[in-house]
């Protein structure tokens, strides 16, 4: 073998490829689930704390701040190996996937309140005047006027945000998670041959690559409007 | 403490007091506005006119006073301020409408949030507040594809749609340019001749002479003077009044 022959049998062995393409398959449906549950959670959660701090109560703001920083602060590897590793000692013990889906989605609360609330902060104190003196009470502006101006401007860095933190999910392989990075792997030390994380790249691409573009899109769009 | 509304009052303004933090800005301002009266408001920058008016419906908490509107103790707690803000209609000097909804949708949201009525009493009623604003044909365009003026005039709608007892104007012209002021001013004349209780604060002496019942002059944070607009603009009693009125007459 010359050393092209030896690249491609190394990451483009077609039997391996065929062999293993099932469990690369089931690794990307995992992921899927695993990316669709963090997005949810994490997004709606990340809502309800900026909407929580709106209401201006200072110790509670505190707080949300506090656990907003440290969320954003930590390294997500770190999250999810001491709820994996570290909660059993207190006898929860979350399995791999819920360690990595309930770390991720902290991850992405955190981040994604940041952005909501400068969202919210961003919209004229005249938006809400206006509204209020007609009678609208608190609520009702916020939900009728504030919300829907805030989360247009919102959507461009929170589909980035979410984009970063979904990608994310190949952290649970550490935890052995079988998404696609968990099962590229072992089928790289069963078979010996690297290729199935050829697959493992290849799978990671159509899931996001869409999302990227689609994020792309939408900057540009929110860009001309103003 | 409330005050007992006098009859034929709407708005019955008694010692109002508005501190921000160690800055005093409203010193006991009183102020009594008649069932269909313009009281037309001047002074210069900073002298307390927008608080005065934000304390009226309570977007601003005065220190300590009493308003009373058409009746209600607008500072008892157990007023339900957002029910009696329909009746106090407020239009600002950058018209603050929402700008991701239709100037129909401006006008009905309040009705349909707050006055209870269902979408198509609602409509019915916005398209007649925007037919008296002069602008039937304009209720689908969002404000970004309105004019300054055609703008103030939804907000005009969006205020009047909820059929207040008063209407307050805080500089509603101040930031149009020249040529668009004069259909703001004539929505505002139209109202007045219905009967509409109003108190502008404004810088269209014009309007003022031709449209104003009474004219107050105040200066840091206090009613100096008040009178005609004949006895303000003509023969000012007070030295600051004279001041103030020869400065703008000069511009
Ligand atoms: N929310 C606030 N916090 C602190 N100070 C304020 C606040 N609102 C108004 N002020 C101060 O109160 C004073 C009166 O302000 P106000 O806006 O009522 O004046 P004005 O007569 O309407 O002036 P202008 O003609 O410039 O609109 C000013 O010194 C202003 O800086
Ligand atoms: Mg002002």
């Amino acid at each position: 073998m010359n050393s092209w022959e030896r690249f491609v049998d190394a990451f483009f062995n077609v039997k391996v490829m065929a062999k293993y393409l099932p469990d690369i398959a089931y690794g990307m449906l995992v992921t899927v689930e695993l990316a669709a549950l963090v997005i949810a959670a994490g997004l709606v959660t990340g809502l309800a704390l900026a909407l929580v701090r709106s209401l201006g109560f200072r110790p509670l703001n505190l707080l949300i701040i506090f656990v907003v920083d440290l969320f954003r602060a930590l390294p997500p590897l770190v999250i999810i190996v001491f709820i994996y590793f570290g909660l059993p000692a207190v006898d929860i013990a979350p399995s791999g996937f819920v360690s990595t889906w309930l770390s991720l989605t902290l991850v992405l609360m955190a981040f994604s309140e940041e952005i909501y609330w400068a969202g919210i902060t961003s919209i004229a104190k005249g938006q809400w005047e206006a509204a209020r003196s007609t009678g609208l009470s608190y609520g009702q502006t916020l939900m009728h006027v504030v919300l829907p101006q805030a989360l247009r401007l919102t959507i461009p860095p929170l589909t980035n945000r979410t984009i970063a933190i979904t990608k994310g999910t190949a952290l649970g392989t550490v935890v052995a998670v079988s998404e696609i990075l968990g099962m590229a792997s072992s089928a790289v030390s069963n078979s010996y041959n690297p290729s199935p994380l050829t697959m493992g790249a290849i799978a990671y691409l159509i899931l996001f690559f869409p999302m990227v573009i689609f994020g792309r899109w939408l900057e540009t769009k929110m860009a001309w409007k103003r | 403490m409330a005050a007992k509304p006098i009859a034929g009052s709407i708005v019955q303004a008694r010692g109002i007091h508005k501190h921000f933090g160690a800055l005093h800005v409203l010193k006991g301002v009183d102020l009594l506005l008649a069932e269909r009266e313009l009281v037309f408001v001047i002074g210069p920058s900073g002298s307390g006119k927008s608080t005065l008016l934000r304390c009226l419906n309570r977007l601003e908490e005065p220190s300590s006073g009493s308003v009373m509107v058409d009746g209600v103790d607008m500072l008892d707690a157990r007023t339900d301020i957002n029910h009696a803000r329909q009746r106090i209609g407020m239009v600002f000097q950058s018209f603050n409408l929402y700008p991701h909804m239709t100037a129909l949708g401006n006008v009905t949201l309040a009705l349909r949030k707050v006055a209870g009525k269902t979408r198509n009493e609602a409509d019915t009623l916005g398209h007649a507040a925007l037919a008296r604003v002069g602008l039937a044909d304009r209720a689908g365009h969002t404000p970004g594809q309105l004019s300054g003026g055609q703008q103030q005039r939804v907000a005009i709608a969006r205020a009047i749609a909820l059929e207040p007892r008063v209407m307050l104007f805080d500089e509603p012209t101040s930031s149009l340019d020249p040529e668009l002021v004069g259909s703001v001013l004539g929505v505002m004349r139209d109202l007045r001749e219905s009967g509409m209780a109003m108190i502008v604060v404004s810088h269209e002496m014009g309007f003022a002479r031709n449209a104003a019942d009474r004219v107050v002059f105040m200066d840091e944070g206090a009613i100096v003077e008040e009178g005609t607009p004949a006895e303000i603009f003509e023969r000012p009693v007070q030295e600051r009044t004279r001041a103030f009125i020869g400065q703008i007459q000069r511009h």
